[in-house]
């Protein structure tokens, strides 16, 4: 499970920083964009609707409203409790990640309103080590859920991760369970929980909280699987099919309530959270 | 995802067949003794020394990989060798009522120490014909959703339920994908989250990642002293951060996977002591001390009224991970 599921197969599709007055290549059609058209249209390209990776601060942006906070609990950050060592020390990971994206982790917790709904809005930033759970999104994950709980609102996780995060070992195993268990407190106390899965959502985020929600939605073309690609491949001795693991397949393959284009997914949110609560 | 590793110098391994040499000469000895060879039982003392000292070397010195290998070991108990030798009259149960029946996972009732339970646990077989069936013990969705079956019916008589854990990990194929294996493994870590019932989960062999979480949300969680319990294989894990498949050793180290370790993170509860050199080597005496330790967990549980047990569960979990908070 893991990393391995998008670092080897899935190609190039980048959150791209994007500063004013550039040109960028749309991955897809390979058309240039110019940056700030690309923002105003949601980091989508014009020409062929390919949807760029978004970070979490933009994606916070692009769903409320009313911002009351980025993040409810800035204050958590990381610990390299096995001094764990690769190619990299853990411990430089995660600064050189902090500096990258400032932020602390790789999920933020956001509060405010959908349109008119208020909502707690969970957004993990794949920018941060892969968006990969370590025991920081294991831990703003269930408070985020607490404080969801605590005030009677929809909670809402917008989803992007390459799985567990490996230094960390088996507890970021555990934030499976950890974040499971917040999700069953949630239907316990009649909260909607809609989970949104973006690209990528892979391994241990896929088979956690990620696909328990109430109602489950992802971005066009999304990675969305446990098993990474190459992994499957190597296992089976075959390769696998144009399309496979993409949220269009596993809609197909009914495994997700829908497929919602970035344009409409404001709008769709607010609709089920109107069907469903109050 | 390595389903067999093949040791080329592996001293523990060289280690290992003395010792199943030296067992097989002692059991041998043993019989010649009662059969009325008095004078062989110096021999015998002596021979048992030495398996002694050489078992205990061997633990002292064992490395996290040697672990590996032990925990992989193809003497080693299953999950049917439990069963059948912890519990009685066990009465196995088939299929998701969806797709199939997994056979990398064995679920049924039985009785434990008289009293009816749940057992439930991932199988990977013993020859290769029956590794082939049971998939080398890997899940489809499938299994898992026969799991929750078994424990929603345990939920429903009140019995509790025991989970052995032993799988490289969930299955890495087309089907397994195709069928929802990530909300599979996700229901059933959430539904044990909730579950009225006690659940006990060993770590007998190999935990691997997501696939044997599904098994592991549990009021206690055991582990024998040779098995190990990741995120991923060491050899998943070299490939990945260290790119390169031969630091599976180093990677075994790093990732403290061992009871041991897991008990200091506080993941595991108890570590069940193994016999000198490891399970293979005595099965007999693994059953016993599994079983006492099974049943005197059982026992600490049994006043504690179902939903304080469910509580405490739940923050028990709350409570895993480590982070720094300014
Ligand atoms: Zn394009």
């Amino acid at each position: 499970m893991g990393l391995k599921n998008f670092l080897s197969k899935l190609k190039g599709k980048k959150t791209i920083k994007v500063e004013k007055g550039e040109w960028i290549k749309c991955e897809k059609c390979k058309n240039l964009v110019y940056s700030e058209d690309l923002l105003k249209n949601l980091k989508i390209c014009p020409h062929c609707g390919y949807h760029f990776r978004m970070s979490a601060p933009e994606r916070i942006d692009s769903l409320l409203d009313d911002i009351k906070s980025y993040d409810l609990f800035p204050s958590l950050k990381p610990k390299d409790v096995l001094k764990f060592k690769d190619t990299k020390r853990y411990k430089d990971r995660i600064k050189e990640a902090q500096t990258k994206t400032g932020l602390n982790d790789a999920i933020m917790i956001a509060h405010g309103n959908i349109v008119t709904s208020e909502v707690v809005l969970a957004v993990m930033d794949f920018r941060f080590m892969g968006g990969s759970m370590g025991s920081v999104v294991g831990e703003k994950f269930v408070r985020g859920v607490e404080f969801a709980i605590k005030n009677k609102l929809p909670f809402i996780a917008v989803t992007a991760s390459g799985g567990a995060r490996m230094q960390e070992s088996i507890l970021s195993l555990m934030q499976m369970a950890k974040t499971s268990i917040a999700v069953g407190k949630l239907n316990e106390n009649g909260l909607l929980y809609i989970s949104v899965l973006t690209d990528p959502t892979m391994g241990g985020v896929s088979a956690s909280f990620a696909f328990l929600g109430d109602i489950i939605i992802a971005e066009p073309e999304s990675l969305i699987g446990f098993a990474g690609p190459r992994v499957i491949e190597q296992t089976i001795r075959q390769q696998l099919p144009e399309g496979f693991q993409r949220a269009e397949f596993l809609l197909e393959k009914g495994q997700i309530d829908m497929v919602v284009d970035r344009k409409n997914l404001k709008k769709t949110l607010h609709t089920l959270i109107k069907q469903t609560q109050g | 995802m390595a389903i067999e590793t093949e040791n080329k110098q592996n001293t523990t391994i060289d280690i290992d067949t003395e010792l199943q040499h030296l067992t097989s000469k002692i059991d041998f000895l043993r019989e010649q003794v009662k059969k009325g060879e008095k004078e062989r039982i110096h021999e015998l003392v002596a021979l048992r020394r030495k398996f002694k000292e050489l078992a205990r070397k061997k633990q002292q010195e064992m490395s996290a990989w040697e672990k590996v290998q032990l925990a992989r070991h193809p003497k080693r108990p299953h999950t049917i060798d439990y069963i059948q030798n912890i519990f009685t009259d066990f009465v196995e149960l088939h299929g998701d009522r969806r797709f199939g029946d997994d056979k990398a996972i064995i679920a049924g009732f039985a009785f434990f120490e008289g009293k009816p339970v749940a057992v439930i646990g991932h199988e990977k077989g013993r020859d290769t014909k029956e590794k082939i069936e049971r998939n080398f013990g890997m899940p489809h969705p499938e299994g898992y959703r026969k799991a929750m079956r078994v424990m929603k019916l345990a939920e429903k008589f009140k019995r509790p339920i025991f989970t052995f854990i032993d799988t490289p990990g969930a299955f890495p194929g087309v089907g397994a994908e195709e069928r929802g294996q990530s909300e599979a493994i996700a229901e059933s870590i959430m539904m044990m989250g909730s579950l009225k019932t006690k659940i006990i989960a060993t770590v007998i062999g190999e935990g691997g990642s997501g696939g044997a979480l599904a098994l592991g949300v549990a009021d206690r969680i055991l582990m024998l002293e040779n098995a190990i319990y990741s995120v991923i294989s060491p050899e998943g894990c070299a490939a990945i951060l260290y790119k390169s498949q031969e630091k599976a050793p180093v990677a075994a180290e790093n990732l403290k996977i061992t009871a041991e370790h897991l008990k200091e993170l506080g993941v595991i509860d108890l570590v069940v002591k193994e016999p000198l050199g490891g399970a293979h080597l005595q099965p007999k005496k693994m059953y016993r001390h599994l079983k006492r330790a099974l049943k005197m967990e059982l026992r600490c549980m049994e006043d504690i009224p179902i939903d304080e047990l469910v509580k405490r569960r739940q923050e028990k979990f709350y409570k895993m991970g480590q982070f720094l908070e300014k």
